[in-house]
């Protein structure tokens, strides 16, 4: 396997031990009392309704919740990419938005794809070839660098789309369904590369996805979201000891816990 | 582990080997063929018609002579019509690089600022409905070019073509930036780009297919204007499509009339589909803008 050093280390990292939860003064990402409403006063769509979230450096949570209850409305906010219309977002060191869509520029090849997030954050010229191959190689698609987006597949294209958020080098990612259009097979794989590189870099992750057990596998912590408005339901640290597989019991158990607490919420509504 | 490992990314290098677009080509002999029939087809057609509108003798055969004294007249006169065409693009190619120049200039103020927006805005599309031959009068008084002077008649033709086209290149740019789908400036946002890095790797680039639209419309556009101002305004010693035109008619020599409205034709024909339909082709293929089941 390709052992990648990315960057270069940045000391006062925290060790692979690392935080369990949000506690005390070193924060990322702090969201206090966070609404968001779209469209004009009249028939406005709450989105978000004074969501608290603190997120540790280094921590790698997981955001659960229905679809429509604001997850993406909420790492946009996060990214600095919408304003919120109350309540205050903190972040500390740069983000990376990885969209759920994969959003990836149609007119440049996947090597440029990648090569552009790579210059956009700074990195010299002659660095950037390597860098954009060790990417590629990390997402598997070393063979594809020269075709454009419109000709991979979905899944393929949100992997490019992964590559190139890892490229921005942010210290805080932010990533929207990011695994969604991929086979289990392919999954399992970044699942572990993914956490590999967390291991390696301490960057700190918010993760949002539909799959529980994904959550359950990937995350130090789960946030399970209300809907419509979304507000923080419940927080579930995540003991077991990585590095976990997705198809273990113990993720199994847990990811059943929480599968029923998502059911509640969302039966919540049917009535 | 490691074995698995392997395996799993050779199923993995296998999976994505199907999910990639497979290629097709048909051969260049094929495709030639495929492109040019139908156009030749349709031309043969209308010169079977012409044909026999002359036989009946709808019109006396001076003013509407056959098709084969008119390609006898086009053979005669190639030399001075390749000269007079050569003539023509090259006013018409000066012509469109001026207006691309203060196009893009004024549609990317128009679309950076509202108030150029709203001022100018209006003012463009007016333009781009304005008959461009309109101009001419006032291009001859404005540049003295009544009189025959070769600087004079090439200021003031100029000046036609760019007021045809260069509301086309503004419109077209105006267009693209306006239709950008948002997903792709945030995208440029988030990672890192602003002001004129987002100009330079995500506005300009996204708006590409739809500018080149414009630019498309605006060599139509330059092309009527270049005709029209052609035909009005003349100097002594050049020659040019349009004054071939006028010149044939005042001689009067109808064939050679109708060679110069079919080189007229051609030319327009030419770099219509050998220039732009090819470059927005490429490019329209390149974006993914293209179905490939279709094309
Ligand atoms: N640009 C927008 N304009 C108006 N309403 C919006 C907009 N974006 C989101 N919404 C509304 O805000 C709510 C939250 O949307 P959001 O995209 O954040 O949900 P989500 O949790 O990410 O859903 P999913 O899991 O399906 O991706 C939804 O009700 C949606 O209709
Ligand atoms: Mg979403």
């Amino acid at each position: 396997m390709t052992n990648l050093a990315l960057v270069p280390e940045s000391e006062g990292g925290l060790p692979p031990g690392r935080l369990p939860v949000a506690s005390g003064s070193d924060i990322t990402v702090r969201v206090a009392g966070v609404s968001k409403a779209y469209g004009d006063s009249r028939d406005a769509v709450l989105a978000l309704d004074g969501i608290d979230l603190a997120v540790a450096r280094g921590e790698f949570v997981c955001l659960l919740g229905a679809s429509g209850c604001g997850k993406s409305t909420l790492l946009n906010l996060v990214a600095g990419l919408d304003r919120a219309g109350l309540g205050s977002v903190e972040v500390h060191g740069r983000t990376g938005l990885m969209f759920q869509e994969a959003a990836l520029f149609p007119w440049l090849t996947v090597h440029k794809n990648v090569e552009l997030a790579l210059r956009l954050a700074g990195v010299p010229k002659r660095e950037r070839n390597e860098r954009v191959l060790q990417l590629l190689d990390l997402v598997h698609l070393s063979a594809f660098a020269t075709k454009r987006p419109h000709e991979l597949s979905g899944g393929m294209r949100q992997r490019v789309a992964l590559a190139r958020t890892l490229a921005q080098q942010a210290d805080v990612l932010l990533m929207d369904e990011p695994f969604g259009a991929l086979d289990a097979m392919t999954r399992d794989l970044l699942h572990e590369e993914l956490e590999r590189l967390w291991l390696e870099r301490h960057f700190t992750v918010l993760f949002v996805t539909h799959n529980v057990r994904e959550a359950v596998r990937l995350g130090d912590r789960v946030v399970l979201l209300t809907s419509r408005p979304g507000r923080v339901a419940d927080t579930y640290p995540i003991d077991i000891t990585r590095p976990r597989r997705i198809d273990s019991p113990d993720v199994a158990t847990l990811a059943a816990t929480i599968t029923d607490r998502l059911r509640e919420e969302v039966a919540r509504h049917g009535r | 582990m490691a074995a698995d490992r392997a395996l799993l990314e050779r199923e993995l290098a296998g999976l994505d080997a199907l999910a990639a677009a497979l290629p097709t080509k048909k051969s260049l002999g094929r495709r030639t063929w495929d492109a040019v029939w139908p156009p030749a087809a349709a031309a043969a057609l209308f010169l079977a018609f012409w044909q026999i509108v002359v036989y009946t003798h709808w019109r006396p055969e001076t003013v509407l002579p056959s098709p084969f004294t008119v390609l006898d007249s086009l053979k005669g006169n190639l030399g001075t019509l390749t000269q007079a065409s050569g003539r023509t693009l090259l006013r018409g190619a000066k012509g469109f690089a001026v207006s691309i120049v203060i196009g893009t200039i004024v549609g990317l103020a128009a679309a950076s600022s509202k108030i150029v927006r709203t001022a100018i805005g209006s003012m463009v599309t007016g333009l781009q409905t304005m008959p461009s031959v309109a101009w001419t009068p006032l291009a001859i008084v404005l540049f003295q070019a009544g009189g025959g002077d070769a600087a004079k008649t090439e200021s003031a033709i100029l000046f036609v073509v760019v007021l045809g086209a260069a509301p086309s290149v503004a419109n077209g740019l105006l267009d693209g930036i306006d239709n950008i789908p948002p997903l792709l400036l945030r995208a440029g946002r988030s990672l890192g780009a602003r002001g004129l890095v987002s100009l330079r790797h995500v506005i300009m680039p996204a708006a590409l297919p739809t500018f080149i639209s414009g630019l498309k419309q605006a060599w139509a556009f330059a092309w009527r204007a270049l005709m029209g101002a052609e035909l009005i305004v003349f100097s002594i010693g050049t020659v040019s499509l349009g004054q071939q035109l006028e010149a044939s008619r005042q001689l009067p020599d109808f064939p050679g009339l109708y060679a110069d409205m079919i080189a007229v034709f051609l030319v327009g024909v030419v770099i219509d589909k050998l220039i732009f339909a090819k470059i927005d082709k490429t490019i329209r293929r390149r974006y993914g803008l293209i179905d490939t089941a279709t094309s």
